[in-house]
């Protein structure tokens, strides 16, 4: 049998994980759930006072959404691997690379996408002021791909494992820590009037990058935990 | 075939590394000591006080040689961790392997002569400072190596997946060394060059270089160690480890 082309691989890949994933969309919406929790959570820690609040605010929505797209991480490969297509993706004729970047791409258009979403709603708990919430907007938008693709290189490392949970943890904060200083220090300096761009600019460069290199790593890394 | 490349190739032969690791390791601890002594007594009594911190400043003897080696085991274990990827050494897996725990520790001494430094120097232990942050994300890549070593079963697998963690987290180690020069931190800059002038007087340099070396050589001592107990579990069911074993047992024998 002669395989098809690779975009329509591709393609093929992207609407059975849709597919897969519209048919189960009540466990799309926990991520979101998480991080309004989590977000809720800070002003009875901290009280309700808005200016405590407000100036915490850029920091904690973008912890509260790292921690809801990591705890979502793990399930990237997780079906995949006990039904046995995560094999025959390794298998297939096409760039692993490509096909594990079709993968990456529809986790952060789930996960990542629903959550900046809310966080207007978010931003409005915690009386983050209306001209940072741009930036933060954009920030989020250059660090939760970011997050994807560092954590699918992660992931694949530890796709095997049973409990896999907290060793992942682990493995990717330490990885995503100079993206949340950036980005989090864009959101402050915004707030306190000073020049946000360098940081963007800074994420945006890391982005290009790791959309290069993360699915090269992560096939890489993949053919090492299922050999 | 040249000799040096001949006697190279035989080390990546597990028996062979096992007894010239056996060779060497008495004499490199011994060399580890005798400099460590030699240097922390000339850093302890024998260097002056400094004009501003007093005594104090003598924990620079511990600090900065363990912050070198905090890089630079990290380093090896990622040039360790490349060839067993790239080439599939055995060897290489296991010194990789054997490596991310001294450089831990040496990590975690890193941090807490520095923060027993800042104490007195800056009021602080702690500070979220650039440099001490890196050096932090050092301890807990260290940390992600070990745990992912330890959390998969099949040592071999475990070894390549940990190296491939590794060889990610490289990214961080010129975050680490550059800090101090990229970002304006508390944490003061570089006061010691490989090229060009210190900025440390002679009377308070040497004792510090004697440190370094010592570190160094205690790392390939300890690292010699480990991957002999290493190599000894990984190939527990050879022909050699169970001679060896017989040979040292005498109610096999």
């Amino acid at each position: 049998m002669k395989p098809g082309s690779t975009s329509a691989a591709c393609a093929a890949l992207l609407r059975r994980d849709l597919t897969l994933i519209w048919r189960r969309r009540g466990d799309a919406l926990n991520p979101m759930l998480f991080a309004i929790i989590v977000v809720a959570l800070f002003p009875f820690a901290l009280g309700p006072e808005p200016a405590t609040l407000q100036r915490i605010a850029a920091g904690t929505i973008f912890v509260a959404l790292l921690l809801a797209m990591l705890l979502s991480l793990d399930t990237l490969f997780r079906s995949d691997l006990e039904d046995g297509s995560l094999e025959q993706l390794v298998l297939s004729p096409h760039p692993l690379a490509l096909l594990l970047a079709c993968k990456i791409a529809i986790h952060w258009l789930t996960t990542a996408l629903p959550l900046i979403v809310i966080v207007p709603l978010l931003a409005q708990l915690l009386h983050l002021p209306d001209r940072v919430l741009p930036v933060l907007l954009v920030a989020l938008a250059l660090a939760t791909p970011l997050l994807s693709l560092i954590g699918a290189v992660c992931v694949a490392l530890t796709v095997g494992m049973r409990r896999s949970g907290m060793l992942l943890t682990l493995l990717v904060l330490p990885l995503i820590v100079p993206v949340l200083i950036f980005g989090a220090g864009a959101c402050n300096a915004a707030q306190t009037g000073l020049a946000f761009a360098a940081p963007l600019l800074w994420l945006g460069a890391w982005l290009t990058l790791a959309l290069v290199l993360a699915p090269l790593a992560a096939a890489a890394a993949l053919k090492i935990s299922l050999t | 075939m040249n000799p040096l490349i001949l006697w190279f190739h035989k080390l990546g032969s597990p028996p062979y590394f096992y007894r010239f690791a056996g060779r060497w390791l008495p004499w490199l601890y011994t060399l580890a000591l005798i400099a460590g002594v030699i240097g922390l007594y000339g850093g302890l009594v024998i260097a002056p006080a400094d004009y501003q911190q007093g005594d104090s400043f003598r924990i620079i003897y511990v600090h900065v040689p363990c912050a070198w080696m905090s890089l630079f085991v990290y380093a090896f274990m990622a040039a360790n961790g490349f060839i067993a990827l790239v080439w599939r050494i055995k060897l290489s897996e296991t010194l990789a392997m054997a490596s991310a725990p001294i450089g831990a520790a040496f990590t975690f001494i890193t941090l807490v002569s520095g923060s027993l430094w800042g104490k007195p120097m800056w009021g602080t232990w702690w500070t979220w400072d650039a440099r001490l942050t890196s050096e932090l994300v050092l301890l807990f890549l260290y940390f992600g190596v070990i745990g992912l070593y330890h959390a998969i079963e099949d040592t071999r697998q475990a070894a390549r997946a940990a190296a491939f963690l590794a060889l990610v987290g490289v990214v961080n180690l010129p975050i680490v060394h550059y800090s101090v020069v990229w970002w304006n931190t508390l944490h003061q800059g570089s006061t010691v060059s490989l090229m060009g002038q210190s900025k440390i007087s002679a009377s308070m340099l040497w004792p510090l270089l004697t440190l370094t070396f010592a570190t160094h050589v205690y790392f390939f001592a300890s690292l010699l160690a480990r991957s002999r107990v290493a190599l000894l579990e990984l190939e527990s069911g050879k022909e050699w480890v169970r001679a060896l074993a017989s040979a040292t047992e005498p109610n096999h024998a």
